[in-house]
């Protein structure tokens, strides 16, 4: 009772430590004066901002977060080629594609304005500083403001909310470090939902207990985002292989945990390697935690880091607190009622499985991964790529990888599955119109797909024939969040066994998976042919042994 | 006529019991490992195995050195000599109550088929058990990088069935002496029943 008691005050002190630490800064900017003062539209905040940070929006513009794409000349199928692929340019197999729906698509980028191909990315004034340094939680951009906050009071009719312009003085003299709300207010959502896309990225991550993530638990670790997530003049670390391609500025567990996990110290001592790993090891006293025991089973563990993520391991399931859409069939859309509107069906759990607007989902929660050979490296269906119709499920991002290749790991994944429009003359996925006015050709508008891919494939100047067909797609998303301390991970059973969760999995060799057959059958055989001949044999002997006796 | 004499010496029969029990934990716990069935866990029964797999390296390191020391290794030297007889008397003359057609004797334990089958145990089996599981061992604790461990644990499985069945018309063969238990109580006394021919 007494050491729980000391234990909970350990944990609140630790708390208490952490998020003072949080706001602590060299600056407070609620005591500059150029901040104190009315602000009519954000770009003036923007402009005040770069006053003072006059370097910042260079290095914004370089960034992934303000381009949302990204140049390589790596890509699997393209290298060589440079190319700039990411966001902007790539399709999925929820909301298709960014092109000609910017204004809905674009109300979470870093910028404002950006309602369709003629955005200036130049322009230091259109950068959103505030979306991700507000410390007050008031500011909100329109869903479909195309990155812009409401400018007067505005409902939006997607989800029947009303939005209030921001106080701009008030969010510009409460800025600081971004905390989890500030990357949850785009990255919990995408797909336009909570939990909606990534499996392991939802609100739950804004407050989780560690036995959801132990990093960013908040009687865990209490990580932020930004803790693991630096950032190097605003190039943030880290990226999603649904939108990026090659193997750049990618984050990894063994940065902190080094390369041997299980033998080794978790964090490393030096005061200079705290600093490049951005992370402050003195809070909760991190450093002190002990060396693991060189035991026979951690050696192996730490062996497995050659061809195991850390990932397939330690994160046990996905969406475990919230619901994802794992299947997603754009085919079934367009039933509406009488008034005309979209149908909706839910679930017994309340979760929508029919929309008139968007077709038929499929949801899931604690989810068991899928899981691959993974390099680093995607290559994706960009804009315009032909597909191979008699090849389906079409794959839109394949994961490079393969056992013993190089770099290769097994990585969990949630694959996101669904059927989605394509031209039947062209061989091109159909980039649809779906947000716009009546009368745009918007399909939530005019609930016409020829009209919605006629004019998304005119905004992407590209051709379409007219005919549409209906191909199943196939998304992968590396799992890497939600993960859990070794007691939580997965056992060795969970891979290393007949019904094992890498069952599909073409592997060199799993022990207790794999077997030979023929080996197998021939050795049971041999066994069983002993048994029976010496079974015989005895009776043998013992009936002619009992005849000569008598 | 039944004779008893001291076959076995003390190291001989701890060194046989001791292999009997650790090859019989290996096969235990390695065809868990395979997949054939959940005991201990496939952690823990990875484990034991590593640990029975060098507790039996151990062994047969005294063993050999014991048998180098002693000249037992002698006692497999192989020899064809009476070898026919000896395959007619299991198939044929056993069950005619005939006689062993090679004595048992302190000096010379083994008859030629046992000769051929300990030697080929000694020089082809345990050999390929050792070497595969320490690659095996060394594959999944780092020191060996290998593509693939496919065919080391194949050789290992395929041993491993070699040694089951093995060990079920070995122990059978117990039953061969004089009486059923005979040679089984000799193992644990070192007296051994042996048939001497009546002159």
């Amino acid at each position: 009772m007494k050491k729980n008691f000391f234990l909970t005050m350990a944990l609140v002190g630790m708390t208490f430590c952490a998020s003072t630490t949080a706001l602590a800064g060299t600056a407070d900017h609620s005591k500059f004066p150029e901040l104190n003062k009315k602000f009519n539209k954000p770009e003036d905040v923007t402009r005040e901002c770069l006053k003072c940070h006059n370097l910042a929006g260079k290095d914004i513009m370089k960034t992934s977060h303000w381009l949302w794409s990204r140049k390589t000349d790596k890509m699997p199928g393209r290298q060589g080629q440079m190319i700039e692929a990411g966001k902007k340019n790539i399709i999925n197999n929820f909301c298709i594609a960014l092109t000609s729906n910017e204004p809905r698509c674009t109300s979470c980028h870093i910028g404002y304005g950006w309602k369709d191909r003629n955005f200036d990315f130049t322009d230091e004034s259109k950068i959103d500083c505030l979306v991700c340094h507000e410390q007050t939680g008031t500011y909100k951009k329109f869903p479909a403001g195309a990155g812009y906050p409401a400018p007067v009071r505005t409902l939006f009719p997607g989800n029947n909310q009303w939005y209030d312009p921001p106080d701009y003085t008030l969010v510009a003299r409460n800025v600081g470090r971004p905390k989890r709300s500030n990357c949850g207010v785009c990255h919990f959502y995408g797909g336009g939902g909570d939990a909606v896309k990534h499996g392991a990225l939802d609100s739950a991550l804004g407050k989780p207990v560690k036995d959801v993530d132990v990093h960013m638990g908040t009687d865990g670790g209490n990580m932020v985002c930004v803790d693991c997530h630096v950032a190097d003049r605003h190039d943030i670390k880290g990226q999603l292989y649904s939108v990026s391609s090659d193997n750049l500025d990618r984050l990894s567990c063994e940065r902190c945990h080094t390369a041997k996990p299980h033998t080794q110290k978790l964090f490393v001592d030096s005061f200079e390697a705290k600093k490049e790993m951005g992370y402050d090891i003195f809070k909760n006293k991190l450093y002190e935690r002990k060396k693991p025991d060189e035991t026979f089973i951690n050696r192996i563990l730490d062996k497995h880091i050659d061809r195991i993520s850390c990932q397939a391991c330690h994160i046990n399931l996905y969406s475990t607190q919230k619901t994802t859409k794992i299947w997603w069939d754009w085919s079934k859309a367009g039933e509406l009622n009488a008034e005309g509107k979209p149908v909706k069906k839910k679930d017994k759990d309340g979760n929508i499985i029919y929309d008139g607007q968007k077709g038929e989902f499929r949801l899931a929660k604690n989810a068991i991964p899928e899981y691959r050979w993974f390099n680093g490296e995607v290559g994706h269906l960009l804009e315009g790529d032909k597909i191979d119709p008699s090849n389906v499920p079409v794959i839109i991002n394949e994961a490079s990888g393969a056992c013993g290749a190089k770099d290769s790991k097994v990585w969990p994944f949630k694959i996101m599955r669904g059927i989605q429009p394509y031209d039947t003359e062209t061989n091109m996925l159909i980039i649809p119109k779906l947000f716009g006015k009546k009368g745009s050709g918007a399909y939530w508008s005019d609930w016409d797909w020829q009209k919605a891919s006629e004019a998304g494939m005119k905004a992407a100047g590209l051709p379409f024939s007219g005919k549409i067909g209906w191909i199943e797609t196939e998304m992968n998303w590396p799992l890497t969040h939600l993960v859990l301390e070794k007691k939580k991970a997965l056992s060795c059973n969970d891979c290393h066994s007949r019904e094992s969760r890498l069952k599909n999995l073409e592997a060199c060799w799993i022990p207790g998976r794999d077997r030979n057959l023929p080996l197998d059958i021939l050795g049971m055989l041999a066994f069983f042919g002993a048994m029976a001949g010496v079974s015989v044999h005895g009776l043998v002997r013992y009936r002619k042994s009992g005849k000569q006796e008598e | 006529m039944i004779k008893k004499i001291y076959m076995y010496k003390r190291f001989e029969r701890f060194w046989h019991w001791a292999q009997a029990l650790l090859i019989f934990f290996l096969a235990l716990t390695g065809f868990e490992v395979h997949g054939s069935y959940e005991i201990f866990g496939f952690k823990n029964a990875v484990v034991l195995h590593m640990y029975a797999g060098f507790m039996l390296i151990i062994l047969i390191a005294f063993a050999i050195f014991w048998h180098f020391t002693t000249g037992e290794w002698r006692q497999y030297i192989p020899k064809t000599d009476k070898l026919r007889d000896q395959v007619r008397f299991y198939l044929v003359g056993i069950f005619k109550n005939e006689s062993h057609p090679v004595e048992k004797t302190a000096e010379v334990k083994l008859n030629p088929l046992q000769r051929l089958t300990y030697l080929g145990y000694k020089i082809l089996i345990i050999p390929v058990m050792v070497t595969t599981g320490l690659v095996y061992y060394y594959v999944a604790h780092g020191g060996i990088h290998l593509q693939s461990v496919k065919w080391i644990a194949i050789l290992h499985t395929l041993g491993a069935f070699g040694l089951l069945s093995f060990t079920v018309i070995h122990v059978y063969m117990t039953t061969t002496g004089p009486r059923l238990t005979s040679h089984i109580k000799a193992m644990f006394t070192g007296y051994d029943e042996v048939e001497v021919k009546d002159k």
